[in-house]
């Protein structure tokens, strides 16, 4: 089991005081909310503070945790001591949210799954429904497109025989309807904390969002995307090949089309009962006049508009 | 795709979008917050559900992501009801920003 360094953490010195404490971890909790925050790695980073704040900002929890800190720089190798647990009642705030089970094996050694949590009273004889679990999902926009199959890693706290609470992984298949969008949440029937006496398992709540698409830009069932084209085909019109999630089709460029003017291609964004639109934003890419041929002919379209002015509009 | 403890289940597979439904009583127990805090939610605008009272209530499948960001912000920034309510509008005005933004 790795030893956790909660003070490097939070980056606070071992003597810090409790207001120290408070402050590193406000400070980086809206650093790392994975809700506010678009740090890479921002929800683990907050576990890990959170789990260090947790850790600290009880006196007894920091009690503890400082005489393991003591013995592990003995060089002994860490092991939680047998009965641990039984030793210690903690009065502090538990995690009431059952955020306290996405804690490391470490800290649950330590500390238990914190919030007097359903596991370790024991087996009850009394039916219960298992507990709900939420976790995040990242999908690539395709898999809204096609619908998707994934394979997810959950930790979820599960109690053996003898009524302890342990953390056990799994791996979950997912069916990702086609037509999920950003945000939404999905439910997996019978997927949470199993059941107790014969009722029925908790639900598995999957929280979708997508990893950012090096193309399109996504706004609820609605895509868009930078369509470059020449100036030419901005004036002339065209047809030319426009990338859409589907696939390439063929796109029409109107005549005395302008720098900025969305195309839409109707019912070519997300999936769904209406179907989203795609909207492709043209941008006029400038070629460069370098040879004599190209400085030419900018030359001749200089003279063809004696009376363009593009600064008109400043001069009110 | 059987599991131990569930078996054959994986397959039942529910998208909340806007036609799924909660009652008070299904919400409550799907975000993990009590009846006071789903409330208090409601009373600060932050949740919009139709029907009269808590009885009758019905949340459309977005509620429980907005109760479940809002209750966050509340419990692990220590913000007050109204300092979320102000963060999730300013994240949506975001969203929406960064939706319509070109790519660099």
């Amino acid at each position: 089991m790795d030893f956790k360094d909660y003070y490097a953490t939070l980056g606070v010195a071992h003597t810090a005081p409790q207001d120290d404490i408070k402050r590193a971890y406000r400070k980086l909790a809206r650093k790392y909310h994975p809700d506010v925050s678009k740090e890479p790695n921002a929800e683990a980073r907050f576990k890990e503070v959170a789990e260090a704040h947790e850790a600290l900002i009880d006196p007894e929890r920091r009690a503890a945790y400082d005489a393991v800190v003591k013995r592990h720089a003995s060089g002994q190798q860490f092991e939680a001591p047998a009965g641990w647990d039984s030793g210690f009642e903690f009065s502090g705030p538990g995690g009431g949210d059952g955020q306290s089970a996405d804690f490391s094996d470490f800290f649950s050694s330590l500390f238990g799954r914190g919030g007097g949590g359903g596991g370790r009273r024991g087996a009850s004889p009394r039916p219960a429904q298992g507990s709900d679990h939420h976790a995040r999902l990242t999908i690539d926009l395709q898999d809204s497109f096609r619908g998707a199959q994934r394979t997810m890693s959950l930790r979820m706290p599960s109690v053996d025989a003898q009524g302890n609470a342990t953390m056990q992984e799994r791996q979950l298949e997912v069916n990702i309807p086609p037509g999920v969008r950003e945000g939404q949440q999905l439910r997996l029937q019978g997927q949470g904390g199993p059941g107790r006496g014969g009722a029925p398992a908790g639900d598995l709540y999957l929280e979708l969002a997508f990893a950012p698409h090096p193309l399109f830009r996504v706004d609820g069932r609605d895509l868009s995307f930078d369509l470059p084209i020449s100036p030419w085909e901005a004036a002339l019109g065209a047809t030319v090949t426009s990338p859409t999630p589907d696939g390439p089709v063929q796109l029409g460029i109107p005549v005395g089309s302008t720098q900025g003017r969305k195309l839409r291609l109707k019912g070519r964004g997300l999936p769904g009962k209406p179907a989203g639109d795609l909207y492709a934003v043209l941008r006029i890419a400038l070629p460069a006049a370098n040879t004599d041929a190209e400085k030419a002919a900018y030359q001749a379209l200089a003279n063809a508009y004696p009376d363009h002015n593009p600064r008109a509009t400043l001069e009110a | 795709m059987a599991h131990a403890h569930h078996p054959g289940a994986a397959d039942v597979v529910i998208v909340l979008d806007e036609q799924a439904v909660f009652s008070f009583a299904a919400l409550c127990r799907a975000s993990g917050a009590d009846a006071a805090q789903l409330q208090a939610l409601v009373d600060e605008g932050l949740l919009l559900p139709t029907g009269a009272g808590p009885a009758d209530w019905q949340f459309t499948g977005p509620a429980l992501l907005r109760a479940r960001r809002a209750l966050r912000l509340v419990h692990e920034l220590q913000l007050g009801l109204q300092g979320a309510a102000v963060v999730l509008d300013l994240l949506a005005e975001i969203d929406a920003l960064r939706a319509g933004q070109r790519r660099p």
